[in-house]
């Protein structure tokens, strides 16, 4: 592994830098093959890690194991937030990678909201305290016009940034974007890196997100993360796109082209 | 009960003379919304094929119970649908293979194996009135049986709709927000065949699933959010249940299945609604 100096360099002002989330050693196995290996790594409040990597590098399977759903070796410690949240309990934000949903579903924005965040039927009861929640997390992501839309009605952009403002009710310990913007137009895009760079300023957000687009993660992030398997390396984007390895896998050299992947 | 009894028998028509009619009619008043309920889950989480396979699987569930030497082989048959049910969903949670065929698989399996069980001896005509139902037989003791278990059933499924609406979007989302998804899905699963099976000697193996489907579907077609998704699947299951039971009557035919062919002509009238309110813009 290349070590690239990285903690507490080149952080904002605004950061406070603690650690939000360390992942110690964490190793997953599935199906006798294994999909990462000793991964450590530490995610600080109000910093967003970029992790980029080949298809098969087990990007997705370290969020998922992030999310308790894979099981896994090693060990993985959340800092409380205060207010809400507990260290063994905390409270993730996760943006799936395109939503996969029947199109002409009738279920709109309210009702995403309204079935993630109470136990009232949303097929009898429509509260107005959750209309008002949904309505003031929508208006974080310029989104609350959308409300009464359909999901199936919604852009690809404005889907995500509906999933955004999901993940951020109640405010998490950590938010994992997977591919955020994958199928999303470049305007779209835009506007969603805009977004998360903002929320992460306003809440001190720690933010993981497993992205394709290299050159809009090295624009937002404030660190990336090149995993194959393992972390090949780690720093800021400009050190770590000067990686040979990430160069050859993106294709960024136009040398060797048939080691290409990207 | 026995005031509605009266109500109903007021009623101006030939068929609430008859107090098979009656009960009947009781019976599609307490079936109808509860299956309209499900299936609005059922249809957004893409579990029709899954009911459907529940409904034919009890085959074997009745070649159980007559095996068992039970006097009514209901409870053999819930029992085992639930079991199928709840099995279907680990099955394909271990071998991560595609649901359609897990559940095309166990349904294979378990209808030939319900022939078989039925027919030794050559005697599985006695059991076709599965296969069509007969609304008309159900008892005044089956309808507070059936009101029991609508209103537990019912009262669970709106505990846990949010749960499942959101599980059906997108499974890791609802797991993200420090929620169990394997329980509720488990439970719906075993939800969906004890329904299924309850409710079968009154429909029939045949065409279960589609009361369970058609006013959801036709539903949808119309709705702008859930709670009009679900008003109105009650509604048109209300409707097509009970147009569908006087229909039987008149022109003496299974029920169950006019009930069927009625909730489809519904879902082919709003299909032309969808379409015509789409032109219009």
């Amino acid at each position: 592994m290349e070590t690239i100096p990285h903690h507490h360099t080149g952080l904002a002002p605004h950061v406070c830098g603690e650690c939000c989330t360390r992942i110690e050693n964490l190793d997953v196995s599935l199906g006798g093959q294994r999909i990462l290996e000793d991964i450590t790594l530490h995610l600080h409040c109000g910093e967003l890690t970029a992790l980029v990597g080949p298809n098969g590098a087990g990007k997705s399977t370290l969020l998922k194991a992030l999310l308790g759903e894979v099981p896994h070796a090693g060990a993985i410690h959340f800092l409380p937030v205060p207010g809400h949240g507990r260290e063994d309990a905390p409270v993730i934000g996760y943006v799936p990678q395109q939503l996969e949903f029947d199109r002409f579903s009738p279920v709109n924005v309210h009702d995403l909201f309204a079935s993630a965040l109470s136990r009232w039927p949303v097929a009898l009861w429509y509260s107005r305290r959750i209309r008002r929640a949904a309505t003031e997390a929508l208006c974080c992501v310029e989104a609350d016009n959308l409300i009464d839309r359909r999901l199936g009605e919604l852009s690809g952009g404005e889907l995500q940034r509906v999933l955004l403002a999901l993940s951020l009710t109640p405010v998490p310990n950590l938010l994992l974007l997977d591919e955020p913007v994958s199928g999303v137009d470049l305007a779209g895009r835009e506007l969603f890196y805009r977004m998360v760079s903002g929320l992460r300023r306003r809440f001190d957000l720690s933010i993981l997100m497993v992205s394709h687009d290299l050159a809009g993660a090295a624009e937002v992030s404030d660190r990336i993360v090149f995993l194959n398997r393992k972390i090949v390396c780690l720093g800021r984007p400009e050190d770590v796109i000067a990686n040979a390895e990430l160069r050859r896998t993106f294709g960024l050299d136009l040398v060797r082209p048939e080691a290409s992947h990207a | 009960m026995n005031l509605l009894h009266d109500l109903f028998s007021r009623l101006p028509f030939e068929w609430a003379q008859f107090a098979f009619m009656r009960h009947a009619l009781l019976a599609v008043l307490m079936i109808s919304p509860l299956f309209a309920l499900i299936g609005t889950l059922v249809v957004n989480n893409r579990m029709a094929f899954f009911s459907d396979a529940i409904g034919h699987a009890s085959l074997t569930g009745l070649g159980l119970g007559v095996i068992l030497g039970l006097a009514d082989p209901l409870w053999a048959l819930v029992g085992f649908a639930v079991l199928l049910g709840v099995g279907i969903f680990a099955l394909q949670r271990f071998t991560r293979s595609t649901m359609d065929t897990v559940i095309s698989l166990s349904m294979c399996v378990s209808i030939a194996l319900g022939v078989v069980l039925l027919s030794r001896g050559g005697n599985f005509n006695r059991y076709s009135s599965y296969l069509i139902g007969d609304l008309l037989s159900i008892t005044s003791r089956e309808i507070v049986q059936l009101l029991v278990t609508s209103l537990l059933v019912g009262g669970g499924l709106l505990f846990g709709y949010n749960r499942i609406l959101l599980i059906g979007l997108n499974e890791s989302l609802a797991g993200s927000r420090g929620r169990n998804t394997w329980w509720p899905q488990m439970l719906f699963c075993a939800t969906i065949a004890l329904v299924v099976t309850m409710n079968l000697s009154w429909v029939g193996i045949l065409i279960i699933n589609s009361l369970l489907v058609l006013p959801a579907a036709a539903a949808r077609n119309l709705a702008n959010d859930t709670r009009q998704y679900v008003m109105l699947a009650v509604a048109i299951s209300l409707f097509c249940g009970v147009t569908g039971l006087i229909a039987s009557f008149y022109a003496n035919t299974a029920t169950g299945a006019t009930i069927v062919l009625v909730s489809a002509g519904c879902y082919a009238a709003t299909l032309g609604m969808k379409w015509f309110r789409a032109r219009a813009g």
